[in-house]
């Protein structure tokens, strides 16, 4: 039997509120919306994901500001085995 | 950009499963060792949403790519349609180039590249830009 936190579908916990943000008590309907707050002289918004780590060859969570007090690029792109 | 310091994160839809088989057959054939950058996986798009890069009519994170200071500042930002790739010497340029302003408080000019004159702003210089700096 797999481990638990390796299962086939892992919900990472996505973005991440401020720690002193408050419940968002919105209907359901608007927090569907996504609403864009990365922008250029602002804090980034901070997340964690599930991601593959070359390093080690495992999974494993990755949170944005872990690495706080670095430089990072964070790369969006389409798809894996896609062409460009 | 390990050199300079930067670490790296790739984001994509693809879940964490497809990033390791993509990494053992292809793009180890395309870079030596494979890529070294943590793969993260954005299913469902949320965090790619969250930076404006989430197509919800294909369900994918396009192409972005931002830069993050040490204080988790973003200092920069690009997004392409996915037909065009990036060009990573420009990133590296605009790397060098926030370094040495966060170093040094001074400001680099159009297509600064390392060595290049830079710029202190401050009441002398207005208006005798000219003086230091031409095209």
């Amino acid at each position: 039997m797999a481990d638990r936190k390796q299962g086939c579908v892992a919900a990472a916990a996505g973005p991440l509120a401020p720690s002193d943000a408050r419940e968002v008590t919105a209907p359901a309907t608007m927090q569907e919306v996504p609403r864009m707050l990365a922008k250029v002289g602002r804090e980034a918004p901070d997340f964690e994901a599930i991601a593959f780590m070359p390093a080690t060859g495992d999974f494993g969570p990755v949170r944005l500001s872990d690495h706080r007090g670095k430089w990072i690029t964070l790369c969006f792109y389409p798809g894996d085995f896609t062409f460009v | 950009m390990q050199e300079l310091g930067v670490v790296v994160l790739a984001v994509s839809t693809d879940s964490r499963f497809t990033h390791k088989i993509w990494q053992e057959q292809e793009l180890s054939k395309m870079v030596d060792g494979g890529v070294p950058f943590p793969m993260l996986s954005d299913a469902g798009g949320r965090i790619g949403a969250v930076y404006g890069v989430y197509d919800e009519a294909a369900g994918v994170d396009i192409r972005g790519r931002f830069l993050i200071d040490p204080d988790f500042v973003i200092r920069a930002m690009e997004v392409l349609t996915p037909e065009v790739g990036r060009n990573p010497a420009e990133l590296v340029r605009q790397v060098k180039a926030y370094q040495h302003v966060v170093r040094t408080g001074e400001v680099t000019p159009s297509g600064w590249n390392p060595g290049d004159t830079t710029l202190t702003p401050g009441p002398e210089l207005v208006g005798k830009v000219w003086t230091k700096w031409k095209p």
